[in-house]
């Protein structure tokens, strides 16, 4: 179940709200994030036990999912990165890798979501395979909308 | 007794027994919305029985021109069509300045009759879209409803308003092929998609969602208005505590989507990331990306520690986001919110600003009465239904209200947005109503209430009392419910009057009201027959035999689109009215005096110049009623040549008979309409039937510009501009050397001749 699809969508792009996208990424990245930013106590034990209880309760297959994520995350930072240092001038196509990235991140997010042991109840319509078919059909059309404005 | 009323059925239970096997009803409901369908598309072609099968208005007519070309030319050629038969001299890049989802619709419609062998005119097709359309709107309005309750009456009831609501029929009659005619049924369409999606929490729901809503963005500019309904329900709903996981996968989904589809639309393009009115938006999906992610740290973190996270974290990217939005703005990144947007809020910004928003009749603020006319009874129905809603307040019901909110607001401020509110207004209504009837309408009542029951038999005057009674007992049974038949029946009945009443109103407004072509007038003769005045296509076929192929045509920028489709001749400045400069130049010449008008005219090789005079027929939306805005808007770009004060007399009146100003008498507008005007009458006896007053004996004297055409009616006039004069003298001496010698052949033709002095 874990998304193994090739990503087509390392071209380019830049995010308006890097700030915020960044700072949503996958709880993997944010331990190491927030125990760097802070040396009281507090803050490493806050940091320790987000580790601690992502580690206890994630499935194997989740981390998969969430690796992914993290992929994007690093891919979209990329993009943007290079946007604002080399500048935007095909903006269409910084824009369609941008998005394609962004877009790609929270439909895996969604799809982690659904798939959740937790989460069963929000979802009573909605099966772990018909959450992966749901995926794949919002991916199509990202993917097909991405190509066709990147010129 | 009242076992005996429950074993001994009564026809109407029979009646009601009837209608509960399930296959039945769903039989009964698909027939009924049928017959909606039906009634919406019939109730719309009162045009085409009065007049004919004929494309309305003026915006229509340059999209049929559009699909024509789609048609001729296939979709590649429509995408990069470059139109230089308009803005002479600019032209103008139609395909990436143009919602292409009308046409592409229509096109797709034409091929596919085509393709099944059924050769329908493209015209016809064009005609009937909206009608169709309308159908497909009813049937969104009864999905849409049915998500918010779970009484299946409420749709139907829906869908027959949103059929036949005038608010609606206003925009899509037979013949008015315009944007809107398919852009309400996506708007109801992708709001119905969009709460199922949250329903569901699922990525398919929210795919559909961002892909109609890409449909919609390639149809109508008022996309913008679920762009920023969206996220606002969806931040309504964080702000009460209810973000839930199925929220994050619905909207995210759809923004993700539905960003990259609305910027496959060449004229929409960047927007989505430049503008202000996209930024709540955007926005947003950042903030649910943070909720997201503190709901998952909750989970994993104790109270007190979580809160320590929770202000540092949220402050300081909150803080970011902001501090960023107002650094791309100042930086120029990020457009700030446009005119029209600004009027929005300061309903006086437009006329201070930017005429040309103001001095279209659509974006005025809406009158009062208009909502009882476009709404009927649906406009007190409405607040009862919002009510309801908050009754039992679940996300979709939020929706609703937050809808309700803001659908109000903005048709208040413009008289076009009223078409925005309609289907909220049809849901809420229909849901009140349907509540009040399945009330008032069951057969069965409670089962404590026999003594209510003997009463209905009794006499009225009793039945006051037992009221009183019924509702004491009431208080200690757990059911509270109408006991009486009486009551029963009066409510039911009221009510059913009111349905047939709102029917009435409907159709009279409709046939009154909305059915007009407004290219094809229709008045009464004496004896109440009709008769049809068709002074535009008249002139329009006139221009279209007797001029060059490529003879420019300046007129005011209303019957631009009608040259283009109807004359098929080049024209200065139409109904696109994307450049203010262009229009003020056509605005200047007409509200110049001949010597400076002449000039601008030969510079844009202007061939002809058509008014629009209702002077003799009293046709009051001619162009000197239009005349200020030409005013106000040359003044915007050239304030020390064109004055509007100067248009005024003294005593601050707008007047074009004796008393008018010395500038109004000589705009070339003003000469135009009433050049010759006078020689209709009796000496003496002019008279505009518009603005009721009687003219002066003299009429004005033209010199560069010569009659070409006068329809029947007058309502429309055709000048020829002067080529220059052969022997090099200005356009005055000629003229006058030329009226030197005719004077002496033919006295009689003028009154006493004004010497002229400049």
């Amino acid at each position: 179940m874990a998304p193994k699809k090739a990503q087509a969508s390392s071209a380019a792009a830049p995010v308006v709200t890097t700030g915020t996208t960044t700072s949503t990424a996958p709880a993997v990245s944010a331990p190491s994030k927030k125990s760097s930013s802070s040396s009281s106590e507090a803050w490493s034990n806050v940091a320790t036990n987000i580790l601690k209880h992502y580690q206890k309760t994630t499935p194997q297959r989740t981390k998969l999912i969430d690796l992914f994520m993290a992929f994007l995350v690093v891919v979209g930072g990329l993009q943007f990165v290079y946007c604002v240092v080399a500048g935007n001038y095909p903006f269409n196509a910084f824009l369609s890798g941008f998005s394609a990235t962004v877009g790609q991140f929270v439909l895996t997010a969604s799809l982690r979501i659904q798939t959740t042991e937790a989460n069963k109840a929000d979802f009573p319509s909605v099966s772990p395979e018909r959450a992966f078919a749901d995926y794949v059909f919002g991916s199509l059309i990202l993917h097909f909308f991405c190509v066709n404005f990147i010129n | 007794m009242a076992v005996a009323s429950a074993s001994d059925p009564s026809p109407m239970q029979v009646l009601a027994d009837f209608g509960k096997s399930k296959s039945l009803r769903t039989l009964l409901r698909v027939l009924i919305l049928c017959f909606i369908a039906g009634a919406a598309v019939s109730s719309r072609l009162f045009s085409v029985i009065r007049f004919e099968s004929i494309i309305h208005e003026f915006d229509p007519w340059f999209n049929f021109r559009a699909t024509k070309y789609l048609i001729a030319n296939g979709f590649y050629d429509f995408w990069d069509w470059f139109d230089d038969r308009t803005w002479h001299p600019l032209g103008r890049v139609t395909g990436g300045t143009l919602y292409p989802g009308l046409m592409v619709t229509s096109g797709a419609i034409y091929h596919a009759l085509r393709a099944l062998t059924i050769p329908v005119d493209i015209r016809n097709i064009c005609v009937l879209l909206a009608p169709a359309f309308s159908g497909l709107t009813a049937f969104a309005a009864y999905l849409l409803t049915n998500e918010m309750t779970t009484n299946t009456s409420a749709g139907l009831l829906a869908a027959a308003f949103m059929g036949i609501t005038p608010g609606y029929i206003s925009r899509s009659v037979a013949g008015s092929y315009d944007n809107e005619a398919i852009a309400i049924f996506l708007l109801v369409f992708t709001f119905y998609l969009w709460i199922k999606a949250l329903k569901l929490g699922s990525v398919l729901w929210g795919a559909l969602c961002a892909l109609f809503y890409g449909y919609m963005v390639a149809s109508w500019g008022g996309y913008a208005f679920i762009t920023c309904l969206v996220p606002l329900h969806s931040f309504v709903l964080i702000c009460m505590g209810r973000y839930s996981t199925r929220l994050y996968v619905s909207y995210t989904t759809w923004y993700a989507l539905g960003t990259l589809a609305s910027m496959q639309i060449p004229f929409v393009g960047f927007l989505p990331v430049r503008t202000s009115e996209h930024m709540p938006a955007l926005g947003i999906f950042g903030f649910l990306q943070l909720v997201a992610f503190i709901y998952y740290i909750r989970s994993a973190l104790s109270g007190a520690q979580f809160k320590a996270f929770l202000f540092v974290g949220l402050g300081a990217v909150f803080g970011l986001a902001l501090l960023a939005l107002v650094a791309m703005t100042s930086a120029g990144y990020i457009a700030p919110w446009s005119g029209r947007f600004y009027s929005l809020w300061d309903t006086g910004y437009a006329k201070i600003h930017i005429p040309i928003i103001a001095s279209v009749s659509e974006h005025q603020p809406t009158a009062w009465p208009a909502f009882f006319f476009d709404l009927n009874m649906l406009i007190w129905l409405f607040p009862a239904g919002v009510y309801l809603c908050f009754q039992d307040l679940k996300d979709e019901h939020v929706f609703v209200v937050v809808y309700a909110l803001f659908g109000s607001y903005f048709a208040g401020v413009m008289v076009r947005l009223m078409l925005t509110l309609t289907p909220i207004v049809c849901v809420a209504a229909a849901m009140a109503s349907s509540q009040l009837l399945s009330t008032f309408l069951s057969v069965k009542s409670p089962k404590v209430k026999d003594p209510a029951q003997e009463d209905v038999t009794d006499s009225l005057s009793k039945k006051t009392k037992q009221n009183a009674g019924g509702s004491l007992r009431s208080a200690n049974s757990p059911y509270v419910g109408v006991y009486s038949f009486l009551s029963k029946g009066l409510v039911s009945g009221i009510m059913t009057i009111y349905l047939l009443l709102f029917v009435l109103h409907c159709t009279w407004v409709t046939s009154n009201a909305y059915s007009s072509p407004s290219v094809v007038l229709a008045s009464r003769m004496p004896d109440g027959s009709q008769h049809i005045i068709d002074d535009y296509r008249e002139a329009y076929q006139w221009l279209r035999q007797n001029t060059k192929e490529d003879a420019k045509i300046m007129s005011w920028w209303d019957y631009g689109y009608q040259i283009g489709g109807m004359a098929d001749r080049p024209t200065l400045v139409d109904n696109n009215t994307w450049n203010n400069t262009h229009i003020a130049t056509v605005g200047k010449a007409m509200s110049s005096s001949e010597e400076v008008s002449y000039p601008i005219m030969r510079q844009h090789e202007v061939d002809y110049v058509l008014v629009v005079f209702g002077g003799l027929l009293g046709y009051s939306g001619d162009d000197i009623n239009k005349f200020l805005w030409m005013v106000r808007i040359a003044e915007g770009i050239w304030p020390d040549e064109v004055s509007e004060r100067k248009f005024f007399t003294p005593r601050g009146e707008y007047r074009v008979d004796g008393e008018a100003t010395e500038t109004m008498k000589n705009s070339l507008m003003y000469k135009m309409s009433y050049y010759n005007y006078h020689t209709l009458f009796p000496p003496g006896q002019a008279q505009d039937r518009v603005r009721g007053v009687r003219l002066p004996d003299t009429g004005p004297v033209l010199n560069t510009l010569d009659e070409a055409f006068t329809s029947e009616n007058w309502i429309i006039r055709i000048y020829k501009v002067k080529d220059l004069d052969n022997v090099g003298r200005d356009h005055a001496a000629a003229a006058s050397f030329d009226r030197g010698h005719k004077k002496k052949k033919a006295t009689k033709k003028r009154g006493p001749r004004a010497l002229r002095v400049d």
